[in-house]
C-alpha cells in the first residue's frame, strides 16, 4: 500500500504537480493568521495585570518555540520514512526543514532574550527551558552540518536520518536531565509566567499565531522542497518542461 | 559466535596497544586539559574542588570524542569494514564489540588515572570514589554514543569538527548526571548511580544498532 503511495503521489514529479495548486491557499492562509493574530494581539488585546504591554513578545515567541521542535518532529517522522521505506520526498522534506527549524529555535531564543531582559533582568538564564531550546539549537545544527558536508544525494539523506534519530531518541532525556540540572542547582528562582487560565481576548490571537507559524512553516518547506526536487531531478524530461 | 567475539575485541586491543602512541595521546590530552584549568581559573583549593567534577568530566568528554572518531578509519582504509558488512554476524554486535575494545584501550586509561587528577584538584577520598565509578559507569556511554557519529564520517574525507559538533549535544545527560553525582551528598548518591546505570543500559541497547545502520550507509554507498 504504501509503495504504491509512494508511486502514485510521493513521487517528485507528482509532489511538484500537485503542490503547486496549494500555494495559493497556504499563502493565503498564512496571511489571515498572521494578520488577525498580529493585529488582535498587539493592539486589541488588553495589557497583562503584571507585565503591562511587555507581555506581547509571546506573540512571536512561543508560536517560534512551538513550531521549532514541530519541525524536530517532523524531521524525525521523515527519518523514520526515510531509512525503512526510502521514500524520496521524505528525504527531501527532512533536509528543507532543518534550516527552517534552525532559524525559528534561534527566533525563539532571541525574542526569549528580549522578553526576559525587561521581565528577569537579564538576557540569559540557565532556566531549563531555555537551555533545553539551545541544545535544539545544537542538534540542528549539527544536522545541517553533517548535511553540507556529504556530496553523494543518497548517501546525505540516509546519514542525516540517522543522526535526525538518534536526536529525536535523545530529545527526551536530554530535556529532562537539564531540568533535573537545573533544580538541582539553583532551585526555582524563576519560574515561567505562570497563566492557567489565559483570558480569551489573548488566547485567539496567540492560536491563530500558532496556527500563523506553522502553515508559514509548511510554505517555505513546500518552497524549499519544490526547488530541491528541480535541483535533484534536473536530468529528467518534466524538469526541462516545467522550467522551459 | 562468543569466541570469535571475544577474539575481535582481543585483536583491536593488540592493535592498539602495540602502538603506544595511539592509546597513550588520548590520556596525555586527558591529563593537559585538566591542568589547564588551574592555571586559568587560579589555584584556589576551594574553587578547584568545587569545579573539579566539572573539570574532569569535560575533559574525558573532549578526549573520548576526539579518539573515538578513528574508531573506523583504518578499518575503512584497509577494507576491513568491507568483510565486516560481509560476516555472517549481525554488524550491530560487530561494532558492539569494536567500541568495547575501544573503551578498554581509550576509555579505561582515563578512569584509572582520574583519582590523580582529583587529588590535584584537592578532592576529598570519598568524591574521588564517586569520581572512579562515574567514569566506570559513564565513559561506556560517552563511547558508545561517539561510535554513532564515528560511523556517520567514516566516508567522508576532511570532516574536521564535524564529529563533535554532532554528537556533543547527545553527551549532555551524562555529563550533568555525571559531575552532579560526584557533588551530591553521601546519603542519595545511589539514586544518581541508579541513573548513570540506566543511561548506560539505554545505550548500550541501542547505540550499537544506529551504528551499524550508519556504518552500512556509510560503507554501501
Amino acid at each position: 500500500m504504501i509503495f504504491w503511495m509512494s508511486q502514485k503521489f510521493l513521487s517528485p514529479k507528482a509532489f511538484y504537480t500537485t503542490t503547486t495548486h496549494f500555494l495559493p491557499w497556504i499563502i493565503t492562509g498564512v496571511v489571515l493568521c498572521l494578520s488577525y493574530g498580529l493585529i488582535a494581539g498587539l493592539f486589541i488585546a488588553p495589557a497583562d495585570y503584571q507585565q503591562g504591554d511587555g507581555f506581547r513578545i509571546i506573540y512571536v515567541h512561543v508560536p517560534s518555540a512551538f513550531t521549532a521542535m514541530a519541525i524536530y518532529f517532523v524531521m524525525a517522522s521523515s527519518a523514520i520514512l526515510v531509512l525503512v521505506w526510502r521514500i524520496k520526498i521524505a528525504a527531501i522534506c527532512m533536509s528543507s526543514s532543518a534550516a527552517i527549524g534552525a532559524s525559528f529555535t534561534f527566533l525563539a531564543l532571541i525574542t526569549g532574550s528580549i522578553w526576559g531582559k525587561p521581565m528577569w533582568g537579564t538576557w540569559w538564564v540557565w532556566d531549563a527551558r531555555l537551555t533545553s531550546v539551545l541544545i535544539l539549537l545544537f542538534l540542528y545544527l549539527g544536522f545541517i552540518a553533517l548535511q553540507s558536508v556529504i556530496k553523494e544525494t543518497q548517501h546525505k539523506d540516509r546519514a542525516a536520518s540517522v543522526i535526525a534519530l538518534a536526536g529525536a531518541i535523545n530529545l527526551p532525556i536530554i530535556h529532562y536531565s537539564v531540568v533535573w540540572w537545573n533544580t538541582l542547582h539553583q532551585g526555582a528562582t524563576i519560574s515561567k509566567l505562570d497563566t492557567p487560565s489565559i483570558d480569551p481576548s489573548m488566547l485567539y490571537p496567540l492560536l491563530s499565531m500558532i496556527v500563523g507559524f506553522m502553515l508559514f512553516y509548511l510554505l517555505i518547506l513546500l518552497l524549499r522542497m519544490r526547488n530541491q526536487i528541480l535541483l535533484r531531478e534536473i536530468k529528467t524530461e518534466w524538469v526541462k518542461e516545467v522550467l522551459l | 559466535m562468543i569466541h570469535d567475539l571475544l577474539y575481535i575485541i582481543y585483536y583491536e586491543m593488540r592493535e592498539t596497544l602495540d602502538q603506544a602512541f595511539t592509546w597513550l595521546t588520548p590520556l596525555l590530552f586527558f591529563i593537559i586539559v585538566v591542568c589547564l584549568f588551574p592555571l586559568a581559573c587560579g589555584p584556589d583549593p576551594v574553587l578547584l574542588t568545587k569545579m573539579a567534577p566539572g573539570i574532569i568530566w569535560v575533559a574525558a568528554l573532549l578526549s573520548i570524542i576526539i579518539s573515538i572518531g578513528n574508531l573506523f578509519r583504518t578499518d575503512s582504509e584497509e577494507g576491513f569494514l568491507d568483510l565486516i558488512l560481509l560476516s555472517h554476524y549481525p554488524l550491530s554486535l560487530l561494532v558492539f564489540c569494536k567500541t568495547i575494545s575501544h573503551w578498554l584501550t581509550h576509555c579505561l586509561p582515563l578512569v584509572l588515572i582520574s583519582p590523580l587528577l582529583g587529588f590535584l584538584l584537592h578532592l576529598s577520598f570519598q568524591k574521588e570514589c564517586a569520581l572512579v565509578v562515574t567514569l566506570l559507569l559513564g565513559t561506556p556511554v560517552l563511547s558508545l554514543m561517539g561510535s554513532i557519529g564515528a560511523a556517520l564520517t567514516v566516508g567522508i574525507r576532511r570532516h574536521g569538527l564535524l564529529l563533535p559538533i554532532l554528537i556533543m549535544p547527545f553527551y549532555i545527560p551524562v555529563l550533568i548526571v555525571g559531575s552532579a553525582t560526584i557533588l551530591a551528598e553521601a546519603e542519595s548518591v545511589s539514586g544518581y548511580y541508579a541513573m548513570m546505570g540506566a543511561f548506560m543500559l539505554l545505550s548500550m541497547a541501542f547505540a550499537p544498532f544506529l551504528t551499524g545502520a550508519a556504518l552500512r550507509i556509510g560503507v554501501t554507498q
